[in-house]
């Protein structure tokens, strides 16, 4: 009979439980992000003898290498190793899904900021004086540098894939109206804080622990053994957390790791590879950019008939991620809009630049932006007022509810409802004509206004990425370890596997600690990426929670004579029939009686399936969908502008942690208006990029953001599919909204022409793009009045 | 090694003898067991870095600034207070307001740029404008513009900010002022500071004829002022300064004179201290130096060291230019005027001769009746180089004639010129849009812009002529004319 007591004895430990689920709890790591006590990969301490390593980058797009002269590198102060890829001992060819990600040039540089040698010293100092000591002769060849160039020549890393819904051709040339066009978008460097970085340390037997900062730990142990030649088993990877990931952290860290692995193999020293701002913006994958045809046909209400689109995103120099990030483009090029007939065809452009690489929405943005400024085109070309052509081309209605690729979108009503409100909420409709009366009177300065929606496919398109495992341990005294497949990026993964956990065992969330992402404690794990961080380990600790409270319940009916629906878990402790025990005193009990208290989770999503052979399937569980209303004021006579307003509202229904999901709504939405205005990578006429450092890159400041910002969480309709707790993912989805910032500066420049002439404003919108759109517009503008006059 | 730096940290004063005069400060603390600064760019652009130097004003006070420790030398912070975010709370884990409102508003996500974020927030609480009730929103994004954050959108850190601006009280570093002043000033030298290690040294006189002597027998010496480029040359570059000479200590060249009809302003004062006086004197060159840098780059970043330095996109000539500026130059104390306009010969080449350095540069004042104004235009406003600058001072003669119209550009060629094509379009036309178009076209006879990473040839000209269309208007005050204005 267990000591069980009474309810009554109990008072004190018995309360209602802090920081379970749909709640706002700060972050895991807050208070220790505010007084510098987070430990990242850098702040470790080091090991006595530990080394540093520099990289020598390639300054050519594309060249072979003649030779090398390493003497004068190998000779300066400190350096102990000069390493090259005929020294990798086992392959030093880290390309996933295929070959061609070399971790250090192998005869062949194929971008400008390519790895070709890495240099070992005492200081990082040394490290780097020594890699420029390095001599490499080149020999240069010809370079494909654009995506435009390589669509023309026929250079990609990938055959091409399309989508096809009926005869979209036909329905183009059938219909009332049709428009051609193209548009260049631009990529986006991830540029989150902390750089790219990688702590190997020697173990027994040539093991290897590796401190990554990376969201994909078992990749960057793959890549260290496959580097090494060395089975994975000898091969621990852990992150704690990083300065942001973004999805640069994705695939990335893996040659981060392995050339300091590689190093730490060939010194038997423990050996830190941190890169420079330049060098990690030189030599590591940013997002797509991409060239996009498009014709269309649609009616006199701006309804779409049929669409064919060609998405060209500029793959860089290998495969890496693209076929993913391209098929979303092609996922998402119908946003949120019911596409009756389509052509959709994706090209995986090769160039001799950096392989570009995951970036946060992973090509939907470019499917989205493509889409948008299609309907945006509609809309002017008819005189229409975009949201209206925004509204007759929504999912919903009788027959309108399937995508291009064949999935069913199950609740459409919810795009309506969202842009119902915001429309409302913003007050759409007196804005408009208060900016158009502003305009009227205000010859330099002009505003615009743009609603944009988003509508997000949330799975991975590789199906067996949808999986994820956790681990938890219960102690004797109560506490509680959680361990995730999930990597912390500043998204607060681990505060909402805590809340879940907490939740589940019904415990203050300060008693559940979740540590570092480790491969030896959760193998095999897929990347913290696709939105879908949450989804998949927050149902995995969900699970591995229930294998412990279901043995406890077990347990207790029997120890305490009742039957296992008498058993239950609230306020922190534990009621059996008659007795009442805190967790702590159910823990130890269970111990010695010898009952496990450490289970594993395993999950995978269900219902999804992708046939990319046939193009047919359900690749995603489910959409995550938000709109925004941003206005834009410009200055004609510069270009410059700012936004005096913006309303978000994305839905966030049966969130984990509405605090924490404002945050990634907010975040993501001026991430997004980054990507589409001060954002701007620029590489020379030889490949070579010219913006790698923030003094040249220019991310969203503090003044960036609009002065009056209004961002909402819509909580109606918890997730219709089986999610933790209901809840939907969004890392990703917000990211989006952010276009609505472009659309609203070429609105602004459309009222330079009165609304009456087309304007061409590709993205990122920089203050020059703006003004030089402003000026053809006004170039336009003067030939027409001097058109009608001389007629 | 000879000489040691001095400086107060973590309560006590910290005495460094064995560290190279590059070693930045940040590397300094992460090697040092203080990890909270952290790097993210190394060339004082992104703020994650930021840590707060405490010095002795005039008044005995303490006063805090926020500066980049990714490319400040240890030797420039002898004598000073040097803050991180380690030392913010309280022995007791208590947390220091600005990180309870950063805790209580969500504002951290990856966490990366808090720390310098934290900082920055305390060293504008302790500006006394808080106190005082008078920050405005303006002033707390001038005073983050220099601390980028990747995750958050900034909308929390700017609520936490106004949270904790609002409410703004003596916080235990007031409490503790009398000690930390007395710690202070048991760390002030008389002489000059001499500190050498192996072959490298590093000098900071304290008197501009000490400055003279020492230049003059170390002509290859580097001066440095704020080091906000001279930094990034170490960590940027690797380049190896065997001597360098500190500018900062130099009691005269903190000097400015306020005169009726001209400002001389020392080569050592910095932006920020500058900026008051501009802000009385000459508001224009206020409204720009704002946008110059960030609030960590204007604490230590000088007028003196744009000029020298003289890069094209210096932000600061073409308003120089303009008002006809002229710098006094000091050679083994042997002193001469230069006008500005005959001190650059081409790309970062200027007319000082080995041991010659800029003591003070001369403003003159807008006269009565003369307009003056200069822009800066960039892909992002703040925290950005300039693509264009420019700069215009205006004189009308009785009749609404342009007797003089003096215009400076940056950005537009290999150093920041005049525009006398332009100037002699103008001269004696009248001041009238007819008359600025028709002589617009005489700037591409001044300029043939380059097209580079910060912006095109075509764009460059273009807004070249459109900032004259903006001073015309600007002059005439026919409208509301630009977005500073429409935002009030």
């Amino acid at each position: 009979m267990a000591d069980g007591g009474t309810i009554a004895r109990k008072e004190g430990a018995i309360h209602p439980i802090r920081g379970g689920v749909h709640r706002g709890i700060e972050h895991e790591s807050a208070r220790k992000h505010v007084m510098g006590a987070a430990v990242y990969t850098d702040d470790i301490p080091e090991l006595p003898g530990t080394l540093h390593v520099a990289v020598r980058l390639s300054e050519r797009a594309h060249a072979r290498i003649l030779g090398m002269d390493l003497s004068r590198a190998k000779q300066a102060p400190g350096v102990r190793a000069v390493l090259i890829h005929a020294d990798v001992p086992g392959d030093g060819d880290i390309g996933t899904i295929q070959r061609g990600d070399p971790i250090l040039a192998d005869e062949l540089v194929t971008y400008a900021g390519q790895a070709v040698v890495a240099v070992a010293a005492d200081t990082l100092l040394q490290a780097r004086a020594a890699a420029r000591l390095v001599d490499i002769y080149y020999e240069d060849l010809p370079a494909v540098l654009t995506a435009e160039a390589a669509l023309e020549k026929g250079s990609f890393v990938s055959p091409p894939l399309t989508f096809r819904r009926g005869d979209a051709a036909a329905e183009v040339a059938g219909a009332p109206h049709r428009l051609t066009g193209t548009l260049e978008v631009g990529g986006q460097d991830h540029f989150y804080l902390e750089g790219h970085i990688a702590y190997a340390i020697p173990k027994e037997d040539g093991d290897l622990l590796v401190h990554s900062s990376t969201q994909h730990p078992a990749e960057v142990q793959h890549a260290v053994a496959q580097v090494l030649g060395r089975p994975m088993h000898g091969i621990a990877v852990e992150c704690r957390r990083m300065g942001g990931g973004f999805g640069g952290k994705e695939s990335q860290p893996a040659q981060i790791a392995a050339i300091a692995a590689m190093a730490a193999n060939a010194t038997k020293r423990p050996v830190k590879f941190r890169l420079d701002r330049d060098d990690d913006m030189l030599m590591t994958g940013k997002r797509h950019d991409f060239f996009v045809r498009y014709d269309v046909g649609f009616d006199d209400e701006g309804r779409i008939q049929g669409l064919e689109m060609d998405l060209a995103g500029r793959c860089g120099v290998s495969l890496d991620l693209s076929n993913g990030v391209v098929d979303r483009a092609m996922f998402h090029a119908d946003n949120a809009y019911y596409l009756p007939a389509a052509r959709v065809t994706g090209h995986r452009c090769k160039t001799n630049t950096v392989s570009n690489t995951a970036f946060r929405g992973f090509g939907g943005p470019q499917g989205v932006i493509a889409i948008e400024h299609v309907v945006d085109e509609i809309a002017r070309s008819l005189g229409k007022d975009p949201l209206d052509v925004r509204r007759v081309n929504l999912y919903g209605g009788p027959g309108r509810d399937t995508t291009h690729y064949g999935m069913p979108v199950e609740e459409p009503e919810i795009l309506a409802e969202l842009m119902d409100r915001i429309e409302r909420d913003g007050d759409y409709r007196r804005r408009r004509e208060e900016i158009d009366a502003f305009n009227a009177r205000s010859p330099v300065l002009k505003k615009g206004l743009a609603v944009t929606p988003v509508k997000f496919g949330i799975s991975f398109t590789v199906k067996h990425l949808n999986q994820a495992a956790a681990l938890v341990h219960v102690y004797t005294d109560g506490s509680i370890q959680v361990n995730h497949g999930g990597t912390e990026m500043g998204q607060g993964i681990h505060t909402k596997m805590a809340q879940i956990a907490a939740q589940e065992f019904q415990i203050d969330v300060e008693r559940v600690r979740v540590t570092a992402s480790a491969t030896d404690k959760v193998p095999n794990a897929p990347p913290t990426a696709a939105s879908a961080g949450t989804d998949l380990n927050g149902m995995a600790v969900r699970i591995a929670v229930g294998t412990i409270r279901d043995r406890l319940v077990a347990f207790l009916a029997q120890h305490c004579h009742t039957t296992p629906d008498k058993v239950e878990f609230r306020d922190n402790a534990v009621f059996a029939g008659n007795h009442a025990m805190t967790f702590a005193e159910v823990a130890k009990l269970a111990y010695l009686n010898r009952v496990s208290l450490s289970s594993t989770g395993h999950y995978a999503t269900p219902k999804i399936w992708w046939d990319r052979e046939k193009c047919e399937g359900r690749p995603f569980f489910y959409f995550s969908c938000g709109v925004a209303v941003t206005e834009a004021l410009i200055d004609t006579l510069t270009g410059e502008y700012s936004f005096p307003r913006a309303d978000v509202l994305h839905d966030c229904s049966g969130t984990i942690n509405p605090a924490i999901d404002l945050g990634q709504v907010e975040g993501a939405f001026v991430q997004g208006l980054g990507w589409v205005t001060s954002e701007e990578l620029w590489w020379d006429g030889e490949g070579r990029l010219r913006t790698h450092a923030p003094s040249t890159y220019k991310i969203p400041t503090s003044r960036s953001l609009p002065e009056d910002f209004r961002v909402a969480l819509y909580t109606d309709r918890p997730n219709r599919e089986d999610t933790v707790f209901r809840s939907k993912a969004i890392g990703e989805p917000p990211l989006m909204l952010g276009i609505s910032a472009w659309l609203a500066l070429k609105d602004a420049v459309a009222a330079v022409g009165g609304h009456r002439l087309p304007v061409r404003l590709d993205a990122p919108a920089t203050p020059e793009r703006v003004l030089l759109a402003v000026e053809d517009v006004k170039a336009r503008d003067m030939k027409a009045r001097m058109g009608a006059a001389g007629g | 090694m000879t000489g040691s730096v001095r400086f107060v940290l973590g309560g006590r004063v910290v005495e460094v003898r064995d560290a190279d005069p590059t070693t930045t400060v940040l590397n300094w603390l992460r090697a040092n067991g203080r990890p909270g600064s952290k790097e993210g760019c190394a060339e004082g652009d992104c703020g994650a870095c930021t840590v707060v130097l405490g010095d002795l004003a005039a008044d005995g006070r303490v006063r805090y600034r926020a500066v980049n420790a990714c490319i400040l030398f240890l030797p420039m912070i002898d004598g000073k207070l040097l803050l991180t975010v380690e030392d913010l709370a309280g022995e007791d884990g208590d947390l220091h307001p600005v990180q309870a409102a950063m805790v209580d508003r969500h504002a951290s996500q990856c966490g990366f740029c808090t720390p310098g974020f934290v900082m920055a927030l305390f060293a504008l609480g302790h500006d006394g404008r808080a106190a005082a009730g008078g920050l405005t929103d303006g002033a707390i994004h001038d005073a983050l513009a220099g601390n980028l954050c990747r995750c958050t959108g900034y909308r929390p850190i700017l609520d936490a900010a106004r949270a904790v601006m609002a409410e703004w009280a003596e916080d235990r570093f007031d409490r503790a002022e009398e000690g930390i002043a007395t710690l202070l000033r048991s760390i002030q030298r008389d002489g000059p500071l001499a500190v050498t290690r192996g072959s490298a040294s590093f000098h900071a006189p304290r008197s501009v004829d000490e400055l003279a002597a020492l230049f003059a027998a170390h002509p290859n010496a580097t001066l440095v002022a704020g080091a906000t480029d001279v930094g990034l040359w170490v960590t940027k570059q690797g380049r190896s300064l065997p001597t360098l000479i500190h500018l900062a200590r130099v009691r005269e060249l903190h000097r400015i004179g306020e005169g009726a009809e001209a400002l001389e302003i020392g080569a050592a004062v910095t932006y920020t201290d500058l900026l008051p006086v501009l802000e009385r004197r000459l508001p224009e060159l206020a409204a720009l130096v704002t946008r110059i840098g960030a609030a960590q780059v204007r604490n230590s970043g000088t007028l003196g060291g744009n000029v020298a330095n003289g890069s094209p996109i210096g932000d600061s000539m073409p308003a120089l230019l303009a008002l006809g500026a002229s710098l006094v130059l000091n050679r083994g104390g042997v002193r001469r005027e230069l006008p500005l306009e005959g001190f650059y010969h081409g790309y970062r080449k200027n007319d000082l001769k080995p041991g010659e350095f800029v003591e003070r540069i001369r403003i003159p004042l807008p006269r009565d009746g003369q307009r003056f104004a200069t822009w800066k235009v960039s892909k992002r406003r703040d925290q950005d180089i300039s693509a264009v600058c420019a700069a215009f001072l205006l004189t009308l003669d009785g009749e609404g004639r342009v007797a003089e119209l003096r215009a400076g550009y940056g950005g537009m060629a290999a150093t920041p010129a005049r525009a006398p094509a332009l100037e002699a379009a103008l001269a004696g036309q009248p001041w009238t849009a007819d008359a600025v178009t028709a002589a617009l076209p005489a700037l591409d006879q001044d300029f043939r812009p380059m097209t580079d990473m910060r912006a095109g040839d075509r764009y460059r000209a273009l807004v070249a002529k459109n900032l004259l269309m903006r001073f015309l208007l600007h002059t005439t005050g026919a409208e509301l004319a630009s977005l500073e204005a429409a935002h009030g």
